[in-house]
């Protein structure tokens, strides 16, 4: 045999085998059962809401990728698949069809390709698109369908308010919360899915579920979820604890809202979270905290997208200061 | 084994990978192979400056005779690995893919000839009678590198430097590497002579303690090991998780001992010297059989390598002969490296000689030789957890690309260990270090400059 024919590169000579699409095709499997618990829910509705999320994203990322990067567009990665899905997931099921596209336009055009496309965007892609839309068009996205009873038709479902915003709008009306609470969903129904809300934040057991899967699968770590539910439940505990006649219980915000979807799902999103460890724990906190603030104290009725926005701010900044545990290097010197 | 040793596994804290590690020769005994007719045997094999000439063209020579001296402190001694007739001071390709100088000896017709006072029985002698200068002499004589690829000469490490005392010997048994077996096989087969060795080196650095490391799936060995170090007063077996760099001297010091050699220090910044058990079997052939290196143990395998093998084969014999020996080159081989698929150099001929530091000859099929396309980073962070040294590979590469290396210098890059566990682990493809290298030789050359 001719040696001419050997491959001659550096080591190392093998490789894991690990590629960004399956990472990406992981991410989906994970994001699978919540999408089936909100058709099962919201119904044909939030079928067309996702189709048209993640049709959209994947033609806009094509185009502009090819038309105004001038690079050969890579969709069969799968980022901007995700990208639609997230962005259905954090919509009411019954938001009209134009609005969607504009919102997926804002999402990858400006959220994504600006920035040079896959790894270079500072802000979660997904969640630009969302609080482009919350800002534009703030009445259709913050109508939401009942869940289960008008799931399979599509005009003119009956609307009704999520749980968070059942609470936030009571207590300015100077309702005590005791009786609030017996308005909202039980947690069981919380946990299972069968409450008002944007399309993916319905069931906490199905997003539980995924996240399981992607730690298994080793596609994110624990750090930033676990710091930033963690930060969520000590500050809301702490406010219960204080006055439960004005904040909700930690529990009731865990499982309501956004909060696992945005800790799951968009705050451990690779490109827009920090690289180290101890950074991602900041992170993570930094996103819990601003979280219930707005919740508790801003005029929001939820605040997940705002704080990952704004920490998602803060990351070249903690990458550039915080490094990892060098070896041979002590700590003070 | 006793329960202890099987429950206490240690290994090192931070980052590491998992390759599959296709140890597909670990039961197959070493193999000697006959003498080839003809070897050439490159005058650097070791890190420091090539060895000189000390025979003439056409010299007769016996196997075991210096040929070559080593040039300086930093350096090793060269012999004879087969008897007969030099035949040129020449240039060949070696396993760093240039030519460079060797010396090539063709085989006499009358058979063997070994140099005097050389004992080839295979009686085991476990008295030690030498002092330390003397054992430290004996292996410089001999001509003695690490053995696990690293080829650093050996005498060198023993010499510990003023202001500093080695404490603690650590064997590196741990073979790391995905598919090496050699060491396995010769701690299975030699452990009696590498206890002896374990022993010499004690006596050499003045250190009263010595640790064997063994990764896990090495059984067999641990428990040859541990039997053999029952009644041998300081020298103990610690099994080791198999997670790759285990066998890498800063982790596995970590792993053994939880001590940290600083960053741009040696492990003698920590009391320790570590040598592998190649290099501790052939101390105990130079000193205890005033034997030199000239030869050594060699694994052949790959996927489809037809049987994958532990060869005992004399320094200089060409690498064809070996995988011939293993069954031929398999069709759609696409690449040959020296050493393991982690840390070991593609070949660029196959008439490339064995030298002292080869481990092993991986013939790796086609489909498996081609790296995939480069895609850009998605900031995953995997890299940046596999790093056993606590670096960002990611970063280093783009500030690299950058040509900014003063940060590359700031984020540490003389600490890579040149592991590869960051470009294994990259889902993007991307070659973190290639560039790494490129940016630790650059910044060398800077500090070089900087202290001139
Ligand atoms: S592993 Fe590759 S893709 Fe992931 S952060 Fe490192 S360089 Fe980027
Ligand atoms: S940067 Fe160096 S030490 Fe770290 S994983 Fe890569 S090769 Fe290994």
């Amino acid at each position: 045999m001719s040696t001419q024919f050997l491959t001659i590169s550096p080591s190392p000579h093998i490789h894991s085998g690990e590629s960004v699409n399956k990472l990406m095709y992981g991410v989906l499997i994970a994001l699978a059962p919540a999408l089936a618990v909100s058709f099962y829910v919201f119904g044909l509705g939030a079928v067309i809401v996702t189709l048209i999320a993640v049709l959209s994203c994947v033609f806009f990322e094509y185009i502009l990728t090819k038309y105004l990067l001038h690079r050969e567009p890579a969709i069969t990665d799968g980022s901007a698949v995700i990208t639609g899905v997230l962005l259905a997931f954090n919509v009411p099921s019954n938001l009209p069809w134009w609005i969607i596209i504009i919102g997926s336009l804002v999402a990858i055009g400006v959220g994504k390709i600006s920035f040079g496309g896959l790894g270079n965007n500072p802000f979660n892609p997904a969640l630009v698109g969302r609080v482009f839309l919350l800002i534009s068009f703030p009445v259709q996205m913050t109508s939401w369908p009942l869940p289960l009873e008008n799931a399979w038709q599509l005009a003119d479902a009956a609307t009704g308010a999520t749980p968070l915003g059942l609470i936030k709008e009571g207590l300015s009306t100077g309702k005590p919360l005791s009786d609030l609470m017996q308005e909202v969903p039980s947690y069981v129904s919380l946990l299972l899915g069968n409450v008002g809300g944007s399309v993916g934040e319905v069931s906490a057991l199905a997003l539980i579920i995924g996240v399981i899967y992607m730690l298994w699968k080793k596609i994110i770590t624990w750090h930033i979820p676990v710091a930033m539910l963690g930060t969520a439940f000590i500050f809301t505990g702490g406010l219960w604890l204080i006055n439960p006649e004005k904040f909700a219980d930690p529990v009731f915000h865990l499982l309501t809202g956004g909060l696992l979807l945005g800790a799951f799902f968009m705050a451990t999103d690779y490109v827009t979270s920090p690289m180290t460890t101890k950074a991602m724990l900041i992170f993570g906190a930094g996103v819990g905290f601003i979280t219930i603030v707005i919740r508790e104290f801003g005029s929001y009725p939820e605040g997940v997208s705002f704080a990952i926005l704004i920490m998602n701010g803060f990351v070249p900044l903690m990458n550039k200061y915080i490094k990892p545990k060098r070896f041979g290097v002590k700590k003070n010197g | 084994m006793s329960l202890l040793t099987i429950n206490n596994v240690k290994t090192f804290p931070k980052g590491g990978i998992h390759p599959a590690d296709h140890k597909l020769s670990a039961g197959v005994p070493i193999k000697k192979l006959d003498p080839p007719a003809q070897v050439a045997i490159p005058l650097s094999q070791h890190i420091g400056a090539p060895a000189t000439p000390v025979v003439e063209k056409r010299e007769k020579v016996k196997v075991g005779q210096l040929i070559a001296k080593g040039n300086g402190f930093v350096s090793a001694n060269i012999h004879a690995t087969i008897s007969g007739i030099v035949t040129k001071v020449d240039k060949v390709i070696d396993s760093t893919g240039y030519k460079r100088d060797a010396i090539i000896i063709k085989a006499g017709r009358e058979g063997e000839e070994w140099a005097d006072g050389i004992d080839l029985s295979d009686d085991l002698i476990t008295e030690i009678t030498l002092e330390r200068e003397d054992i430290i002499k004996k292996i410089a004589d001999a001509g003695i590198v690490g053995m696990g690829g690293a080829t650093f000469p050996s005498h060198v490490k023993l010499s510990v430097p003023k202001g500093r005392t080695a404490e603690y010997l650590i064997i590196n048994g741990v073979e790391c590497e995905p598919y090496l077996t050699a060491d396995h096989r010769l701690m299975l087969e030699k452990g009696a002579e590498i206890i002896v060795g374990a022993r010499l080196l004690m006596r050499a650095l003045g250190v009263e303690k010595a640790i064997i490391g063994i990764e896990k799936n090495k059984p067999d060995a641990i428990e040859k090991m541990a039997e053999l170090t029952a009644n041998e007063k300081g020298i103990t077996v610690q099994p080791l998780k198999v997670q790759y760099p285990q066998g890498g001297e800063k982790q596995l010091i970590k792993a053994v001992l939880n001590r940290e050699v600083p960053s741009g220090g040696l492990p003698i910044d920590v009391g320790v010297v570590v040598h592998n058990v190649g290099t501790a079997f052939a101390v105990y052939e130079a000193v205890q059989k005033n034997k030199p290196l000239v030869e050594r143990v060699v694994t052949v395998t790959g996927k489809d390598v037809k049987n994958p093998s532990n060869f005992l084969v004399r320094i200089g014999t060409p690498v064809m002969q070996l995988i011939d020996a293993a069954g031929g080159i398999p069709e759609h081989t696409g690449k040959v490296v020296s050493g393991g698929p982690m840390m070991g150099k593609a070949l660029n001929s196959l008439d490339v000689p064995v030298a002292k530091g080869t481990s092993g000859i991986l013939l790796i099929p086609n489909e498996e030789a081609k790296r995939g396309e480069i895609k850009p980073c998605i900031r995953c962070t995997k890299c940046v957890q596999v790093c056993p040294m606590g670096l960002e590979p990611y970063l280093l590469m783009t500030l690299t690309q950058k040509e900014m290396y003063e940060e590359v210098e700031k984020e540490k890059t003389m600490d890579c260990i040149e592991c590869g566990s960051c470009s294994f682990i990259c889902p993007s493809d991307r070659p973190l270090l290639d560039y790494i290298r490129l940016g630790k030789r650059t910044v060398a050359s800077l500090i070089r400059e900087r202290n001139n």
